[in-house]
């Protein structure tokens, strides 16, 4: 690693730009590929019933509701989308111009087309019964409650304007475009995000900001809208060269390596700092966000160990979030139907853990001596039989059946309660659990334990030959998961009072893989992120996220991502920044090399290359 | 061989391995002594690679002994074979490909305790493949084969070896480097570690062992000095390709 490795300075060649292509000299095909795509996603969401489910959830008052926002966002994005050109380095460029903004259009018409030929089946044909959102209500709001004809033109004319615009924004400079993308985010963000941010406000004392923003009917007003968006602009213009000034600082910082981990370390007490003073603002719907978020994260830390670390596909996750809950459950409810101890919260935890433990041992030792596909398969099977032995009347005289474990106690610490109706205090406690966990997690994660799970992740037969009892450590991973589920439910069981087997579903194992999937698996922040944007945002299997208004179609858009992600971003949303910068600098050496900027080890390289290819079989 | 008298490293006793009811090896007795160099061929399918699992313990043999210095080890699982001193260089090399070079090489000393003799054991692999050094942060997977061929082995030598098991070392290796890599196996072995050599490139690995033998379907069929296996008439038409005329 010598000077020449400084990532930052190097710059790729400027791109030639040849002029403009003609405005008709299309790639028909692809247009016509996009115009379908767009056609169909435009129905699809209409027939979903977003359209008609979102109306009433106003983005801008009497403008736009968030069911026109759910479809007019496809002929947008699909036209910046079409026109976009990937240049190769080394590759020349085409200016662009009226040939991208034509091809845009074309897009943006046909998806808009797709929406009125919608309506002209609509109007003719009643296919109510298989579909239920072919009703009279859809064809109102498609029609902009004016005649299918108006409509159907309508749809076309959007189509076409939107996908215009969407390639328009390529003839932006990357500045302009990037200040209309801040405007436009933050109008959005600020008006879907309407309950949260009016719950942050009065907290803080603002709500003149907030009566300001929003009409009393919900969604922002006309002079809002701008005001917010002009906001935005300025900020963004007059920000733009401290927010590179910072980056540059921290990618510099990223170098040298040693400050990183000072940086990372900061950041973790800043951002715990602000975690322990921000709930005593917000109010009941943030903190409420905010606990589920907590019980999740921990659900999901524990099955990063399991799968990210050990790699070990564990389908039946929920299993121990459940045997967590229900233990607490009975160990400190007075009603519990067998045995009730009454025990106080944190003496049931410490048993908690132990029977977690214990239940790892139990389940992981049949399947751990499976791979792969058996392995899931099998897991996915004990997570039902768990909850179904939860559910038997066999053993309804110690886990309630149906009717569960009721009436069980807040978590009393003596000074400090923390009960369902406080989400407060449930959102601390599960803070300094998370606290707890990231920290175990991440001690694994660089002890010999965790490169041992590594090792078994990559290929399970050659850890055995390195001398790592694949069986022992595999079941460490199982324990450890399991204990941090039990975290999880020992909280779950204090928040919500009380437990049934339908809390347990599967439905619960998948949405924590996906949180640890979506994140990056086997990578602590990225986990981190994933609770956040999914739990928080979209919300978990029962409970609300931020986007209220999608609960229904919360599994939709879990399943569109999680597809999404792993076309495009396997690794995650926040990839393990360690491996790639040295993947990088590696690059990058490679790169100096062929440039003949590092000459050390250039004679010994290059005398190896010589005789490679060319040397005779040996005799 | 028996005119021997030290106590042999290891050693097979009448070994017979099954997978399922399928019979692969069949009364198979060997014996590796300090400091050799031996070898093993044989077809495809002749059970090669199942000899050094069942060395190595990842294979249980149905009847017969596992010895290693003098000690029976047949039911001992693979940790406590590795603890005293067996290594394998797998078919493939199969490292572990999203793990760093150096990542690689520290699981090789996985169940070692001594930090310092860790550390000396890794120059010393540096000294041998200064390209791992120059490679260490990199994702083993997008080494090129030749390099992967030297973690494989320096990742071999960090659990410091008495006999080390390569299947196959020069498997899809250029012929330049199968040379190269040959003379960094005799080196090893200049080191003091006994080496058992699995080998298709039969002239070359005898060229270099003290002794070898030849196992068809699962029996061993030739055990003789590397010398006399050079020579022997069978071996040379089957597989020296005698008729190419070395
Ligand atoms: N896990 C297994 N289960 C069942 N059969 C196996 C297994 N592993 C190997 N075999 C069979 O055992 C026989 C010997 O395999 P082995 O891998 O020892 O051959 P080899 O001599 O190393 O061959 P090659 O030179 O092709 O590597 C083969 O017929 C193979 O199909
Ligand atoms: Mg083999």
């Amino acid at each position: 690693m010598t000077a020449a490795t400084q990532p930052n300075e190097y710059v790729a060649d400027e791109p030639t730009i040849l002029p403009g292509k003609a405005p008709l000299d299309q790639d028909w095909a692809d247009v016509a590929k996009w115009g379908a795509i767009g056609a169909s996603t435009m129905i699809f969401v209409v027939l979903s019933g977003m359209l008609t489910g979102l109306d009433s959830r106003l983005v801008i008052e009497r403008v736009f509701s968030l069911g026109y926002l759910a479809v007019v966002w496809v002929p947008l994005t699909l036209g910046f989308l079409v026109a976009r050109e990937e240049v190769l380095e080394g590759m020349a460029s085409h200016a662009k111009g009226a040939n991208e903004v034509v091809s845009g259009g074309i897009v943006g018409a046909l998806s808009g087309a797709g929406l009125s030929l919608l309506i002209l089946l609509m109007d003719s044909f009643d296919l109510r019964d298989p579909l239920v959102n072919w009703s009279d209500k859809t064809l109102g709001l498609l029609q902009f409650s004016e005649d299918s004809f108006f409509g159907i033109v309508m749809w076309a004319v959007i189509g076409l304007l939107l996908g215009a615009i969407g390639a328009g924004l390529h003839l932006l400079t990357p500045d302009m475009r990037r200040l209309v993308k801040i405007m436009v985010v933050t109008v959005l963000f600020v008006s879907v995000f309407e309950t949260f941010l009016t719950d942050l406000f009065k907290g803080f004392g603002l709500v003149f900001i907030t009566d300001f923003l929003y009409a009393a009917r919900g969604g922002l007003t006309i002079i809002s809208t701008i005001v917010l968006a002009i906001v935005a602009g300025l900020v963004a213009f007059f920000g733009k060269g401290r927010v590179k000034q910072a980056q540059t600082r921290i990618n510099a910082g990223a170098v040298e390596g040693g400050g990183r981990t000072k940086a990372n370390i900061a950041m973790f007490v800043i951002g715990g700092l602000l975690l322990v003073i921000l709930p005593i603002f917000t109010g009941k719907i943030t903190n409420e966000l905010l606990a589920n978020v907590g019980i999740f994260l921990l659900l999901a830390l524990g099955l990063n160990i399991v799968v990210g670390l050990a790699g070990i596909l564990d389908l039946g996750y929920v299993a121990f979030f459940a045997a967590g809950s229900y233990t607490t459950a009975i160990l400190t409810s007075p009603n519990s139907p067998g045995w009730s101890p009454e025990l106080p919260w944190w003496v049931a935890l410490i048993v908690t853990i132990g029977v977690a433990a214990l239940a790892g041992l139990l389940i992981g030792a049949p399947v751990i001596r499976m791979r792969g596909d058996y392995l899931a398969i099998v897991t996915l099977g004990f997570g039902e039989i768990i909850r179904l032995l939860f559910l038997s009347d066999w053993l309804s005289p110690w886990f309630g059946g149906a009717q569960g474990i009721t009436n069980i106690p807040p978590a009393d610490f003596g000074f400090f309660e923390v009960k369902g109706t406080d989400p407060r205090s449930v959102f601390y406690l599960v803070l300094a659990l998370s606290a707890i966990a990231i920290y175990v997690s991440w001690r694994l994660e660089r002890s010999r334990m965790g490169r041992a799970w590594m090792a078994i992740r990559e290929d399970e037969s050659v850890a055995e030959a390195m001398g790592i009892n694949t069986v022992n450590v595999k079941l460490m991973a199982f324990v450890v998961g399991a204990v941090l589920a039990s975290f999880a439910g020992a909280v779950f069981s204090a928040k919500v009072g009380s437990v049934f087997p339908s809390s347990f579903l599967i439905l619960v194992s998948i949405i924590i893989l996906v949180v640890v999937i979506v994140g990056g698996m086997g990578n602590i922040p990225g986990v981190i992120v994933g609770a956040v944007v999914l739990i928080g945002v979209l919300g978990g299997p029962k409970q609300p996220g931020l986007l209220q208004e999608f609960s229904e179609y919360k599994l939709l858009i879990y399943g569109a991502l999680l597809i999404f992600m792993m076309l495009t971003k396997p690794e995650g949303l926040v990839p393990n920044a360690r491996r790639t910068r040295e993947l990088h600098q590696d690059e990058f050496l490679q790169d100096a090399w062929l440039r003949k900027q590092v000459d050390e080890d250039e004679e010994a390289s290059e005398a190896e290359l010589g005789d490679g290819p060319t040397a005779g079989a040996p005799a | 061989m028996s005119e021997d008298t030290r106590t042999p490293l290891l050693e097979f006793r009448d070994i017979n391995t099954h997978y399922g009811a399928v019979h692969i090896l069949k009364d198979v007795n060997l014996a590796i002594y300090p400091g050799e160099l031996v070898c093993l061929l044989g077809g495809n399918a002749s059970g090669k690679s199942t000899t050094l699992k069942t060395l190595l313990g990842m294979v249980t043999p149905t009847t017969g002994d596992v010895v290693l210095d003098g000690e029976v080890v047949t039911n001992q699982p693979t940790s406590y074979r590795v603890e005293r001193g067996i290594t394998m260089v797998p078919e493939n090399r199969r490292l572990f490909k999203r793990l760093s070079v150096k990542e690689n090489l520290e699981l090789g000393a996985y169940l070692r305790k001594d930090k310092d003799g860790m550390a000396s054991d890794m120059e010393r692999i540096f000294e041998m493949f200064p390209r791992v050094k120059e490679r260490l942060n990199q994702k083993s997977g997008t080494l090129s084969g030749g390099e992967q061929q030297m973690v494989a082995m320096g990742r071999a030598l960090m659990s410091r070896p008495r006999v080390l098991l390569m299947d196959e070392p020069s498997m899809g290796l250029a012929p330049a480097l199968v040379q190269t890599n040959f003379e960094l196996i005799q080196q090893i072995h200049a080191d003091g570690v006994a080496i058992f050599m699995v080998e298709q490139n039969a002239n070359m690995a005898l060229s270099i062992a003290d002794r070898g033998w030849v196992l068809q379907t699962g029996r061993v069929v030739l055990d003789d000095t590397a010398d006399a296996l050079l020579v022997h008439p069978e071996l040379r038409a089957s597989y020296l390709g005698d008729a190419g005329g070395h």
